[in-house]
């Protein structure tokens, strides 16, 4: 499978100085699910915003399904729709405008990016609010909405950029079920998320992104094939007034009726249950304690920290 | 329904070809589409686009022209509330036309959804054109208006229809593109009305709208000859009256001559994302 997006040695300096990327290099397959994870001003919406031609980079070369950036740059746009983090669309035109003219902006016809923007509009659940001005709708409705807006072209890649920030559980789910589907039907998504359980959950490849520099770049199974211990939550029917010996790593009674355990490679929990039930104790319920993905997140970005300040001191 | 789907306004090409955006159909597609949105933003808001304009021109013929006017007799033959109707038109065009220019880009860039031309594959002369013909409208349109107002105080003739049409257009065309500088410079509110009220108000109330160089001392006849819109608001009464201070090819001149140097100047500050892309 040819790639949607390769980047060599992509370099970003603004002009107060801020070196935002470092040489970043980073391909992403056609039809790929990915997620561009990162703390705070690491470099993810810079890359964002060079792909879409939002931010001009300093050096470097971008290839979009094959075609270079600053050659082809027209036509890559046209492959391309995005939702940034923050709403940029005409707050006082109305829902189906907003849509309808971005249709036309990529030279769809009024008719065909009208009918286009209803048809998405009623998927996304927003066509009852079509006729209404765009800053009336809630914040979900909103994101909802330039989503909706990016998708009226009809593009090969998705690029969004914290589509579910401020979105409550029920919405982001549908969400995350929109675009599984569209990725389904062969749209390239590129996501990037502050909720690592929505990387983790609709991801198939991962690039983590420190300092403006690609720290990791692999298959999210294998990211997470790294992971060497987890920490389970265990809650009990009855109250517990001690914990038998368990063949885990660790065990601990946060309460009466709360138990942890922490399991490395290797190591089940069908064993822990079958100890807990020769006791008399019977698990109602269990949960992860951290996301798997945010604890492996955390301890990349930590050793590259580290990795960064030893350089810096030699 | 598929969310992929393969447009006609496209090209489709392959890797390593040569690849162009949009077709000629589809830059005219996405030409329509932002002077529609453009025309609708300042129709939407008409009472404070078109109404204050011709408000305004009523008052300028009720003071001036019925008040002051009798006691100024005719200016080159001309009643002087005539001689008014040519100069408050083409006043209402510049301000208008860049008015449009600057306040809508500028909100656009203000909300961040000029980044929806941004991201388009819209080339950056189609987006230019695209502002400067909405400017174009708002300022015709009022321009209109204002000529519909000047008809209930002032007898209209129109002495060269072409010349008419001519340079009230390329007038717009020249403010649209300056309004739409003005808007990529401008980082604040307060920026987009400093050029209108200290440069464009005295250059046009000094450019001949209420008088004839003529009636002025050597020394400030002579200043005045560098002040670009004499030229343009000549031109206009020339269109109108078959009267003018100046020659008609300089208004010409100096139109054409402003026209290519500002949208040269403004194409060169989109391509190189200035107050547009990080």
């Amino acid at each position: 499978m040819s790639n949607a997006v390769e980047i060599y040695e992509l370099e970003k300096t603004y002009e107060e100085g801020t070196r935002a990327l470092k040489g970043i290099e980073l391909s992403i397959a056609e039809g790929d699910f990915f997620a561009l994870l990162g703390p705070n001003g690491a470099g993810k919406s810079t890359t964002i915003g060079i792909l879409c031609s939002l931010v001009n980079k300093t050096r470097g070369t971008v290839r979009v399904f094959g075609h270079d950036l600053d050659r082809d740059r027209a036509w890559v746009k046209s492959q391309i729709g995005v939702v940034p983090q923050e709403f940029n669309f005409n707050q006082f035109e109305p829902v189906e405008e907003v849509v309808t003219n971005q249709g036309g902006f990529y030279g769809m016809t009024r008719k065909a990016a009208k009918k286009r923007a209803h048809e998405l509009l009623k998927q996304l659940g927003l066509y009852d609010k079509r006729e209404g001005m765009a800053r009336a709708l809630s914040g979900g409705m909103k994101r909802r909405l330039m989503i909706a807006r990016a998708l009226v072209h009809g593009p090969r890649m998705l690029i969004l950029d914290e589509p579910t920030a401020g979105v409550d559980i029920e919405l982001r789910r549908g969400m995350w079920d929109f675009l599984t589907q569209i990725n389904k039907q062969g749209t390239t998504i590129i996501l990037t998320t502050h909720y690592l359980e929505e990387a983790e959950a609709l991801c198939r490849n991962i690039a983590i992104i420190n300092e403006g520099r690609i720290v990791e770049h692999t298959s999210m199974r294998h990211l997470l094939g790294k992971l060497s211990q987890e920490t389970f939550v265990l809650y009990s029917r009855d109250p517990v007034q001690s914990l038998p010996e368990m063949p885990v790593q660790a065990s601990r009674l946060i309460d009466d009726e709360t138990i942890e355990v922490d399991l490395t490679r290797g190591q089940e929990l069908t064993g822990v249950f079958d100890v807990l039930r020769g006791h008399g104790i019977v698990i109602e319920r269990m949960k992860n304690k951290t996301s798997r993905l945010e604890e492996l997140f955390l301890r990349l970005v930590q050793d590259d920290d580290a990795a960064i300040n030893a350089e810096e001191r030699s | 329904m598929s969310i992929r789907s393969q447009s006609d306004a496209f090209d489709h090409q392959g890797p390593g070809e040569k690849a162009v955006g949009l077709t000629p159909r589809g830059a005219w597609n996405a030409f329509v589409m932002l002077l529609t949105r453009e025309v609708l933003r300042f129709g939407r808001i008409w009472v404070q686009t078109v109404l204050p304009p011709m408000i305004m021109t009523a008052l300028y013929f009720v003071v001036f022209g019925h008040l002051i006017g009798p006691r100024i007799g005719e200016i080159d033959g001309v009643p002087y509330i005539q001689y008014l109707v040519p100069g408050l038109i083409l006043m209402s065009v510049i301000t208008q036309s860049y008015a449009n220019s600057v306040s809508s880009f500028f909100g656009a860039k203000f909300a961040r959804h000029v980044e929806e031309l941004l991201v388009s594959p819209m080339p950056n002369w189609l987006i230019i054109v695209g502002y400067v013909a909405g400017g174009v409208a708002r300022g015709l349109t009022v321009g209109g208006a204002v000529t519909l107002v000047a008809l209930l105080f002032a007898e209209l003739s129109v002495f060269s229809v072409l010349n008419l049409f001519g340079v009230a257009l390329m007038t717009s065309i020249l403010f649209a593109l300056g309004g739409l500088i003005n808007a990529v410079y401008a980082t604040h509110f307060d920026h987009i009305s400093i050029v209108p009220t200290f440069v464009l108000t005295p250059l046009t109330y000094l450019g001949g709208v209420f008088y004839s160089i003529n009636m002025l001392s050597e020394f400030w006849q002579q200043a005045s000859l560098y002040n670009p819109i004499l030229y343009i608001i000549n031109g206009f009464r020339y269109a109108m009256l078959g009267i003018s201070d100046v020659p008609v090819w300089s208004t010409y001149a100096i139109l054409a001559v402003g026209i290519v140097l500002a949208y040269l100047y403004v194409l060169r500050l989109f391509r190189n994302g200035i107050g547009l892309r990080g």
